[in-house]
């Protein structure tokens, strides 16, 4: 060896540790430190409180509001968008039938993948602002306006269906993302496997049930794992598109929208600290749990 | 033989419905779209007590016009094109160099190292927002599209890493030793050799870094403060929550829209380029 291993790696790993570390990791521990104190953020004063922010949080109904909103979006987002996503994958991968005991996609199925993607890459921002136009609550709302079409009268729905709402504006945002990803996660599975179900005389839906769906596992829980993050998120969403972000009367808040309201709003930094901490031990705790479920031996070469 | 033909309709009959379900998820994506950029050309009456499906009764683009000076997008829009290149390509080498070592070194901390990165992916950024403001302000960057682009880099470090490192780990060894035995420098392999055999994945992750930087909103709103001469730093998608906000039914929706179209079309174009890539870096990363 010309150059000696260590200082190489010292020097490449110097500037994004020091930049991670500054940026990233201090401020972690800053916030588990203030969660223990009443700072109120604006006055240089604060005392140590020990866990007291802690025992307050569980005595908070919109927390406990928060944490189940958050346990609904844990279940039903996974669920719904990898079901969906995993029926088009198959519809565009395998839905265009046999053609000489190979599976074919359906015709146009690179458009559709393309179309599918594309709320990927959108603000979540932005599509909050446009989804308030498709959720609105009268003739002038798009959503409304299709329904009206079947005679159905105008739905308040974020109104009384915030939680909902808000999950269908999340799905249609994520299910393009895991078509993408189960579709080249289908398209890695060999194609003999297929073709000796096809001369089995296996139909699709066996196909999809017994071949493919059990092969695509390991995709199915990376895609659990980063869904189950997004659930714990909705922040934006919920700011941008919810009544009194939030609202009505805590019926779509999550745990992120608490720490916001209670740091920013009523400057309560060491309370809005302790939130975050429980959200931060919540999430991680799913993913640890999540990814011992689904780990992989790496690949070696 | 009647069994096989009732197999073969039966077969089509699912395609149709293939179709059929194809179709309509593809109608739900884009139509919220087509609407945005139809309501560009509405004037408020229409917007909101019109019908939604309607075209515009007039094609006026002057609303694009409002949008770009009057609200400001096109000083948001170059500010978000300034911040998020320079943020991408540091991410991009600091994140090869860090994922390179971390895959391919052994070394005492790697594995630690490796997993305080990962670990960063667990964490949403406003966990630790105000803790952050602060860092930021003490170092004086509070405001500054500088700090803005240090603190993008570090938070798209984990994934960056993550992805990498797992890339890196699949190139062959071969490559790597010849380079070495011709007397190639750790530096020189990596910047030289591996670099270049990384390519595909590195092009997959500086795109999904562009768009989750272009994209976010949380930080910008946070390290950026309004007033007078703080807006005219601000990002685009910081500036069309601010419009949308500030919005009433006697606002400006047309100019909103128009501004919510400047932003959503860049990314359309950009995606449509490079979605291939987008669709092999998937692959690699996560399926493999």
């Amino acid at each position: 060896m010309r150059q000696g291993k260590y200082p190489f790696v010292i020097g490449f790993l110097i500037a994004p540790l020091a930049l991670y570390g500054m940026f990233v990791l201090r401020p972690i521990a800053a916030a588990v430190q203030v969660s223990m104190t009443n700072w109120s953020g604006l006055s240089p004063n604060f005392d140590f409180v020990g866990l007291e922010n802690f025992s307050k949080l569980l005595d908070d109904d919109k927390v406990w509001l928060a944490a189940k909103h958050h346990v609904f979006l844990l279940v039903t987002l996974p669920v719904i968008t990898i079901a969906l996503a995993l029926f088009f994958a198959f519809l565009l991968n395998m839905g265009g039938g046999t053609r000489g005991g190979m599976m074919t996609g359906v015709w146009g199925s690179k458009f559709y993948r393309v179309v599918f993607f594309l709320p990927q890459v959108l603000a979540v921002v932005i599509v909050g602002v446009i989804f308030g136009r498709v959720y609105a609550p009268d003739g002038s709302g798009v959503l409304n306006r299709f329904l009206g079409l079947f005679g159905i009268d105008a739905v308040p729905f974020m109104a009384e269906y915030g939680l909902w709402s808000i999950l269908g504006v999340l799905v249609w945002q994520a299910v393009g993302f895991y078509v993408v990803l189960f579709a080249a996660g289908m398209s890695s599975i060999p194609a003999e496997i297929y073709e000796a179900a096809v001369m089995d005389g296996a139909s699709r839906v066996t196909i999809f049930f017994r071949v493919t769906i059990p092969l695509l596992m390991e995709t199915v829980k990376v895609a659990w794992v980063y869904l189950g993050i997004l659930a714990m998120d909705a922040f934006a969403l919920v700011m941008v598109l919810s009544i009194d972000e939030g609202g009505p009367d805590g019926a779509t808040t999550v745990l992120p929208v608490q720490i916001y309201k209670s740091g920013i709003r009523e400057s309560d930094y060491g309370y809005a600290s302790a939130l975050g901490v429980a959200l931060a031990v919540f999430t991680i705790i799913f993913a640890v749990l999540s990814l011992r479920g689904g780990k992989r031996n790496a690949v070696e070469h | 033989m009647a069994n096989k033909s009732e197999k073969r309709s039966s077969a089509g009959v699912l395609n149709k419905l293939s179709h059929v379900a194809l179709a309509v998820w593809a109608i739900l994506i884009i139509y919220p779209l087509i609407f945005t950029f139809l309501a560009a050309f509405k004037n408020n009456t229409e917007i909101f007590i019109g019908n939604p499906f309607a075209l515009p009764s007039h094609w006026d683009f002057g609303s694009f016009g409002r949008a770009w000076t009057e609200a400001k997008v096109g000083t948001y829009f170059l500010n978000s094109l300034i911040v998020v290149s320079i943020s991408t390509f540091g991410t991009m080498l600091l994140g090869a160099m860090a994922a390179y070592v971390l895959a391919r070194y052994e070394f005492i901390g790697n594995r630690f190292i490796y997993f305080l990165f990962i670990a960063g992916l667990a964490f949403p950024v406003y966990l630790a927002l105000t803790p952050l403001y602060i860092v930021v302000q003490e170092l004086g960057l509070l405001g500054t599209h500088t700090g803005l682009i240090l603190v993008y880099i570090a938070y798209s470090l984990p994934f960056t890493v993550f992805f990498l490192a797992a890339f890196f780990k699949t190139l062959p060894n071969a490559v790597a030793e010849a380079a070495m035995i011709d007397g190639a420098s750790h530096t020189k392999l990596f910047f030289r050799v591996m670099m270049p055999m990384a390519k595909p994945g590195l092009i997959s992750i500086t795109i999904f870094n562009i768009i989750g930087q272009w994209n976010q909103y949380v930080l910008p709103v946070s390290l950026l403060p309004g007033g007078a001469e703080g807006q005219e730093k601000w990002l685009l998608t910081q500036g069309i929550a601010n419009i949308s906000t500030a919005a009433g039914y006697q606002a400006d929706w047309p100019a909103l829209f128009a501004a919510l179209s400047i932003a959503i079309i860049p990314m359309i174009i950009v995606y449509t380029i490079f979605q291939r890539q987008i669709q092999s870096g998937l692959t690699a990363g996560a399926v493999k």
